[in-house]
């Protein structure tokens, strides 16, 4: 069972159990427009709620994505070094950033629900 | 992760700003004016279908100015605009063009420009964000030789790309004869406009004056065409960009002369050390013994070994560990065509040579990044 959470800095979170697949959401990557690399944390780092952890440059500008939550980072997706360009074409699926094991629960409390987020970016 | 938010407030508009909305276009401050910052196609499609096809820019933000000589003749006009910056404006032939730079008492750049001779005026095309300044600094200094007038009821369309002339021909029959650098007035669709073939892409193309109430209709006559889509500034930035030209307020400004800025091509040996009329151009001192001695510092192309664009005010450095920097980037991201990051910046004369292995501090790591020539894309212009 996956719940999927958001937070008003537009990462979406998949949660599964105590791990939580990250990303931005679609309305962040059209936003950002075309994007041409992706710099992702380090396996095994320990990130603090709302640190940046991630980097995604469009032809623009570049823009840091912030852990939604605390945990230690479990895996990052490799495609995307390969194909930036992924995070336009599938955002919310293929383009997750990376898995971060949770740990303090109570920070999902925060976080938005797919309702509260399409009101938030409306 | 954090996304713009501008306050639209108060900002101007160009002639074409309805059809840009009514386009999809993004709009953005750019210079104090609400301007396309790209349209639904974004700035990857729109910079390769610029360099494959055509483009229309919208640069009506960009200052136009006519310089008239009291005395009736273009060279007395020519010689007085001599007195700010350092090229030939005596040589520019009627129906010609040239780029310049107006220079301050130090040999900084106040400003770069295009100067065209339209046989009894000059035609001036200045920065948008210059462009009050600038019409200033004229008046202060020539108002005794010249009547100077800013344009303010004309939009600028760039139309850029291999199909601009193909495009531009069916609407303006001098368009194909004309060579890079040739300005003048010329019909466009019947409406009085002034073309010259030049722009800020590297490609081939064109930049039309036309009076502000013909503006959209003229745009929309470009666009119909369906080689031509509405090109925004991210992609006018990245095409500026692998071309190896200057921004002015970032790879130019009141710091840098022409020759640390690598412009020595346009300073005219007219007016450099035993030319004809050397000298007698504000910081001239500074300038000729940099062209005479050397500068300390220089601008530079680089390309980067990875994929992260290395990006305005990356810190350059000599060594990948220890070290204070050598210099600094003013302009980088990353260049669609190239499918690789490009920059330019400045570093010492001495680290200037082609090849030279640099590194660049992006977020805290040094990346190694190499002294390359520009124009990082080969310019296509109809000589």
């Amino acid at each position: 069972m996956t719940t999927t959470l958001y937070t008003s800095d537009h990462e979406w979170l998949a949660i599964e159990g105590d791990v939580a697949t990250v990303g931005i959401t679609d309305y962040a990557q059209s936003q950002l427009g075309d994007v041409v690399f992706v710099e992702l944390p380090k396996i095994g780092r320990t990130l603090k709620k709302a640190e940046a952890a991630a980097v995604v440059e469009s032809v623009k500008a570049a823009s840091d994505v912030y852990a939604p939550i605390s945990g230690e980072v479990l895996e990052t997706n490799a495609a995307l070094a390969s194909e930036p360009a992924l995070v336009n074409s599938d955002a919310q699926g293929a383009a997750w950033f990376f898995k971060i094991k949770i740990a303090d629960k109570s920070e999902l409390g925060g976080l938005m629900d797919e309702a509260a987020y399409k009101a938030h970016t409306a | 992760m954090m996304l713009a938010r501008d306050d639209q407030d108060s900002l101007r508009h160009t002639p074409l700003h309805a059809l840009h909305v009514s386009l999809g276009g993004k709009m953005v401050p750019f210079a104090g004016y609400d301007m396309p910052v790209q349209y639904p196609a974004g700035v990857l499609k729109e910079h390769l279908h610029t360099r494959a096809s055509a483009g229309l820019f919208d640069v009506s933000h960009m200052g136009q100015l006519a310089l008239r000589p009291k005395s009736g003749k273009v060279d007395d006009a020519a010689r007085a605009l001599e007195r700010l910056v350092p090229q030939d404006i005596v040589a520019i032939a009627p129906g010609r063009q040239r780029y310049a730079q107006f220079t301050n008492v130090d040999g900084g750049i106040l400003d770069d420009l295009m100067v065209a001779n339209f046989g009894d005026h000059l035609f001036l095309v200045v920065n948008a964000a210059c462009k009050d300044a600038d019409e200033a600094h004229l008046r202060a200094h020539l108002s005794d030789d010249c009547v100077i007038e800013q344009l303010e009821g004309r939009a600028l369309i760039a139309l850029q790309g291999p199909k601009a002339e193909a495009v531009l021909a069916k609407f303006c029959a001098a368009a194909p004869a004309m060579k890079f650098m040739d300005a003048g007035p010329h019909e466009v669709a019947g409406l009085a406009c002034f073309v010259s073939r030049s722009g800020y892409t590297g490609e081939d193309g064109f930049e039309i004056s036309v009076a502000a109430a013909d503006a959209e209709r003229l745009a929309k006559t470009l666009l119909e065409n369906p080689d031509v889509m509405p090109i925004g500034l991210g992609a006018r930035d990245s095409l500026r960009l692998e071309a190896g030209l200057c921004l002015y307020g970032h790879d130019i400004d009141t710091e840098t002369t022409p020759v640390e800025a690598a412009l020595e091509w346009s300073v005219q040996k007219s007016r450099r050390t035993g030319g004809a009329r050397a000298g007698g151009f504000p910081g001239a001192d500074r300038i000729l013994a940099h062209f005479d001695h050397g500068a300390s510092r220089r601008r530079i192309g680089l390309r980067a070994e990875g994929r992260a664009p290395v990006r305005e005010g990356a810190l350059l450095f000599a060594d990948a560990a220890a070290g204070e920097p050598i210099g600094k980037v003013t302009s980088g991201g990353f260049g669609p065509s190239l499918n690789a990051p490009v920059a330019m910046g400045y570093v010492p004369t001495a680290s200037s040579a082609l090849g030279t292995k640099l590194f660049a501090e992006v977020r805290g790591q040094r990346l190694a990044v190499q002294v390359a020539a520009m124009p990082f894309v080969k310019n296509t212009y109809k000589r």
